[in-house]
């Protein structure tokens, strides 16, 4: 994994509430078996007509929504479904960060494992940043974890110490978890099993 | 977490620790890894990346159920991407040594109806799959939730997850549920009660007089839905009802391993005097039959109830969430749902598939001929359901009264597989959500149980059921 490195980037509001997965990635793109070329249908129903021409007014379809990297969303981003499909159409696409007074909590274990960034901001912080002018730019530092608004406002923004670490140093959760197997088969050996569905 | 008075996930969760570490997330142990054809793909392809094999192929089991056509099992699989995804599911089970109940296994169904239903799932487990629904196993008295693709390859190499632990909420339904009020009419209530997001970072636990009375597949239907108000889990406790639906189970525990096991199931339901983060009580003996009006699964009403007025919402965003999903609904702010028309029903989906479900909607349609302006699919959740059906008649009832009677997979929840609506065509549904376009672009879904939805198939309105039971 690539480590994390501070950016500042123009942000593309959305401000809809319960953004859903079936928004982010509708379910009939889901039949792939790659991780690739999801960007393409990043928001699709919202974003073509039915003759897949670009809806005009649809703000990724618009000089706003290109080459930014800050998506700013209403409360509760990622609601539904589990598909990790959602973060990697997401950061295909270019975006590094989600703003958001909350997210979904499967939505955003999945963000974090992909180098997407959840930024939990308070109510009134999210309705400034819905008033930015379009050039204004945010910049976005993970390790002293703040989103410096464009007026120089600093706003501290959560992020677990384990994620962080894991994204700033390039670590991969699944190698430290291997790095556990002691501490896994010790487990395994007094474990109670009820289970064999080998049969 | 641990403590002398714990509540039933606390007891799962500290029972399944294989390490803490400060300022790391706790190391889990996952006794039940459950694989489908949609969120897999990309996890066994990393595990080749790596040369890693399958930890604990016997805690693993697969199935096909999102990408699958509904209809004769002895034709291909037209769709050649949906074609290619089924057979690399059954390329990885093979080569990663998974058992797999695929398209032509007599055992194949949706995740979520065949866990339970061969005995996989079991009280005090641990139990993930790719899919959020995973909820459902809760019923069980299991702690179960939903993954990404990342950690489905994170727990086929290492049967472990790292997890923070979750609030724990209890929702305390009291009371005896009315003729015509069902399982599904609960969730949706504490759905609307809570909202889309009322339950975000809790693990919740259903209690009282009218959880206990449900039958296992009612509970399933409860816990199924849990995520639909955000939570990472719903569970109940274990009790003998859960104890005679396992007993017998093709892989449940036998004999002597039966006995040790129900005398450790015993000792996890919650403790008196523990306490809970948050609370929150239903009335079930005022439980009315519930719908949803808008795009999601929070926005419900009781079927004599009105949609919502936007310019009575004070919150702006919240006040525009409302008016666009009337919009998208082609509602009118204001006005009954009673009598809506309708143009498709759908009884099925790992909500309401099970075989009670199916009996339910029977009940409404037996004899009768469903309205000739509705097109109503009844898609069993599993083989094992589909047998039990065949035992009691219903396909001939189903077709008689006039329903296409399918065979089981996920299909028009989640439309992947070709059953789906057209723009703007309405249904009622017995699935899980009512997001824009979840049951094909441009489609408008009313969530209800199966008894709403066979009247609503009966009448080609949105009907309040007990006027014609």
């Amino acid at each position: 994994m690539t480590p994390f490195i501070a950016f500042e980037s123009r942000v593309v509001p959305m401000p809809n509430n319960n953004i859903d997965t079936d928004q982010i990635i509708p379910a009939r793109f889901l039949k792939t078996t790659s991780k690739e070329g999801l960007d393409k249908n990043l928001f699709c129903d919202w974003r073509y007509n039915a003759d897949g021409s670009p809806k005009e007014d649809f703000i990724l379809n618009t000089p706003r929504g290109q080459n930014a990297q800050v998506l700013l969303a209403g409360d509760n981003f990622g609601c539904g479904s589990s598909r990790e499909h959602a973060p990697w159409a997401l950061t295909q696409f270019g975006f590094r960060a989600v703003i958001s007074t909350s997210f979904a909590d499967i939505f955003k274990q999945n963000a974090l494992k992909n180098s997407l960034i959840p930024i939990v901001v308070s109510p009134e912080v999210h309705a400034k940043l819905f008033t930015l002018p379009e050039d204004a730019k945010v910049h976005v530092d993970l390790a002293s974890q703040t989103l410096t608004l464009p007026d120089g406002e600093k706003v501290e923004f959560p992020v677990d110490s384990f994620s962080k670490t894991c994204l700033l140093e390039g670590i991969d959760e699944l190698g430290w978890i291997l790095k556990q197997a002691p501490a896994i088969e010790a487990y395994e050996a007094t474990r109670v099993s009820t289970l064999n569905t080998l049969g | 977490m641990s403590g002398s008075v714990r509540t039933l996930s606390q007891k799962v969760w500290d029972s399944h620790l294989v390490r803490e570490e400060a300022g790391a997330p706790s190391l889990l142990y996952i006794d039940l890894h459950l694989v489908h054809e949609v969120t897999s793909p990309q996890a066994f392809s990393g595990l080749r990346a790596r040369g890693l094999k399958v930890r604990r192929p016997d805690l693993t089991v697969a199935t096909t159920d999102h990408s699958i056509p509904t209809t004769d099992r002895s034709l291909p699989i037209l769709d050649p991407i949906a074609a290619n995804q089924v057979a690399q599911l059954d390329k990885n089970c093979k080569e990663f040594g998974i058992p797999h109940y695929g398209v032509h296994s007599e055992h194949q169904g949706i995740v979520h109806v065949i866990g339970p239903e061969l005995g996989f799932t079991q009280p005090g487990m641990t139990v993930v799959c790719g899919d959020s629904h995973t909820a459902t196993h809760g019923a069980f008295g299991a702690l179960a939730f939903g993954i990404g693709t990342s950690e489905v390859e994170n727990v086929l190499a290492t049967q472990c997850l790292l997890q923070r632990p979750s609030q724990t909420f209890k929702v305390h339904v009291d009371g005896t549920l009315r003729p015509g009020i069902t399982a599904k009419d609960i969730i949706l209530a504490f759905c609307a009660k809570v909202g889309i997001g009322g339950g975000t970072g809790t693990v919740l636990e259903y209690t009282g007089a009218a959880i206990r009375a449900l039958d296992m597949e009612g509970r399933m239907t409860v816990c199924n839905m849990s995520i639909e108000a955000g939570a990472r889990a719903g569970m109940i406790a274990p009790d003998d009802t859960t104890f005679q639906y396992l007993h017998g189970r093709p892989f449940s525990p036998k004999g002597a391993d039966w006995d040790a096991a129900v005398a450790r199931w015993k000792r996890l339901p919650t403790d008196d005097g523990a306490r809970f983060d948050r609370e929150v009580s239903i009335d079930g003996d005022s439980l009315e039959p519930m719908i949803t009006w808008g795009t999601n699964p929070g926005m419900g009403v009781s079927i004599s109830g009105a949609v919502p007025e936007p310019s009575s919402i004070s919150d702006p965003l919240e006040r525009d969430a409302v008016a666009k999903a009337l919009s998208y609904m082609g509602l009118e702010a204001g006005k009954p749902i009673l009598g809506r028309p309708v143009n498709v029903v759908f009884i099925g989906s790992c909500t309401n598939s099970r075989i009670t479900d199916l009996r339910a909607a029977a009940a409404v349609l037996k004899g009768r001929k469903v309205n000739p302006n509705v097109r109503v699919m009844v898609v069993p959740g599993s083989m094992e359901v589909k047998r039990q059906a065949i035992a009691e008649g219903l396909p001939e009832l189903f077709r008689e009264a006039g329903c296409d009677y399918r065979e089981p997979g996920c299909s028009m929840c989640i439309a992947m597989n070709g059953d789906q609506l057209q723009p703007g065509e309405y249904s009622v549904s017995t699935s899980n959500r009512n997001f824009e376009g979840r049951q094909g672009k441009g489609g408008r879904t009313f969530l209800a149980s199966p008894l709403t939805a066979a009247a609503a198939a009966l009448t080609g309105v949105v009907t309040d059921v007990r006027t014609i039971l």
